[in-house]
């Protein structure tokens, strides 16, 4: 069983923009859905631990990874949370092996094995390149994996299927959902995508200019999307 | 032939010259990655204050570090009594008071293309390691410095090679003693105010050229694919 997600935070850009956002998730896969701007990386970003919240909560599980009010702030390291960055972030330094092994085994939440992850992901052949000698959709499933490695308690992927073609979005879809249904791995992504959620995400989180505006299973919220909600102001 | 290799007396400042750069070099690295990361990466009260103080050799009269330092790491100076109450070690006349003056009139160059390369590095993949379970300190080691290598490099060769040419301050601290502080630079001093020297400090005019060229060629060398491998760092 899933521990739950526990979500409210403000966080203030520098620009004026404000995210005050609350939400709790489930089992599975979840989606934070809207457009460009609305606060749905910042959301990533504040769980993940790579940007402190102003003021706030948030719990997964038993485990407060913040509480500003009790002055509890968990560094990323310690959070046992898996980031799939939108820019893959691999290290350039290091080969595909060793990016893929950089956090193996660090957070413990289930045993990862690097030669099963990269047979799911279909990357053993490119172990011994090096990240510049990668496509796009081979970084991508390198940053999936090296996420996994890790054994997080959730993962989290910001946009993992932006400026992917359709033939290579729909491939990379097909390793996200095997990497799921083998590891079982609670996930949270962002998309803008409708065709996206519906082929993949199990719940959805409607996010509009820094609000959480509406939360449930994926149809009722594409409905509800689909009535004209989701087309929010710019964000940040 | 035999007219192009060094004398006792040139290879015994040749000799000491080399211990004095690479100790200097060596002591203020470590301060150096630092001091440049920290510049390269943080916001902080005085952190004008800090830039000055580091460039301030860089345009003062070498003459005047010196007496600063003398001042300082004489034997009744605030920190030369306590290094030699404490332990034993006078720095005033000796080859450690000229690696001291030569550690300090290179570091202000060894800092800044350090914190060229820290810059560089693309903060986002230090908190991708850190995602990946990593603290602080083992980022550090095991991306910034890696991805900040060639920099480090290059600032440590020009600050060996600063250090290799020192003259003013070395002087004012270390004196000019034959086999003891007298290092290149000074040899040559000595040999040009002597009758004929001129011709005779030729040998190690031309080692000193050469020998600067090189680290700057292989400075620039390192800076440059630096620069570019942090132009690669979106992968």
């Amino acid at each position: 069983m899933m521990a739950r997600l526990h979500f409210d935070c403000r966080f203030r850009y520098p620009s004026g923009f404000e995210l005050a956002a609350q939400f709790a998730a489930d089992a599975g896969v979840t989606a934070l859905f809207g457009p460009s701007g609305s606060g749905k990386t910042t959301i990533l970003a504040l769980i993940a631990g790579t940007l402190k919240p102003h003021s706030g909560v948030i719990r997964f599980g038993e485990r407060t990874l913040v509480d500003v009010g009790a002055s509890v702030l968990l560094p990323p390291e310690r959070r046992r949370i898996g980031v799939v960055f939108q820019d893959h972030l691999l290290f350039p330094h290091l080969s595909v092996r060793h990016n893929l092994l950089f956090g193996h085994g660090r957070f413990g939440a289930r045993p990862m094995d690097l030669a099963r992850v990269a047979e799911v992901l279909e990357i053993g052949s490119l172990l011994d390149r090096r990240p510049d000698m990668l496509s796009g959709g081979q970084r991508q499933r390198v940053a999936l994996g090296r996420a996994l490695l890790t054994g997080p308690d959730l993962l989290l992927m910001d946009e993992p299927l932006t400026a992917l073609d359709e033939a290579l979005k729909d491939r990379v879809l097909t390793y996200l959902e095997r990497a799921v249904a083998e590891w079982h791995v609670p996930s949270l992504f962002v998309s803008h995508n409708q065709d996206d959620l519906r082929r993949f995400a199990e719940q959805v989180i409607v996010v509009e200019a820094g609000r959480t505006v509406a939360a449930g299973p994926t149809d009722a919220m594409l409905a509800f999307a689909g009535s004209g909600r989701s087309e929010a102001k710019p964000g940040p | 032939m035999s007219a192009w290799l060094p004398t006792d007396a040139e290879w015994s400042a040749i000799r000491l010259s080399l211990l004095v750069s690479l100790t200097a070099t060596a002591a203020s690295l470590p301060l150096g990655i630092a001091l440049g990361r920290l510049l390269a990466r943080r916001s902080f009260p005085g952190k004008s204050l800090v830039e000055t103080a580091l460039s301030l050799p860089l345009v003062l009269p070498p003459v005047v570090t010196g007496y600063l330092l003398l001042v300082l790491f004489g034997r009744r100076g605030p920190l030369g009594a306590c290094l030699e109450s404490w332990f034993g070690l006078g720095i005033v006349f000796t080859w450690q008071g000229a690696a001291l003056a030569s550690a300090v009139m290179a570091f202000p160059l060894m800092v800044r293309s350090i914190r060229i390369a820290f810059a560089g590095v693309n903060p986002r993949l230090e908190l991708a390691a850190r995602t990946l379970g990593a603290g602080p300190m083992e980022t550090f080691v095991r991306v910034s410095l890696p991805l900040a290598r060639r920099g480090v490099i290059a600032g440590g060769v020009l600050g060996f090679a600063r250090s290799l040419g020192e003259f003013g301050a070395t002087v004012m601290i270390a004196g000019n003693m034959p086999g003891e502080t007298q290092t290149i630079p000074l040899y040559i001093y000595s040999q040009a105010n002597a009758p004929g020297g001129i011709e005779e400090s030729v040998r190690l005019v031309v080692a000193c050229i050469v020998i600067a060229a090189a680290a700057l060629a292989v400075s620039e060398y390192l800076e440059r694919s630096g620069r570019s491998s942090s132009e690669a760092q979106g992968a």
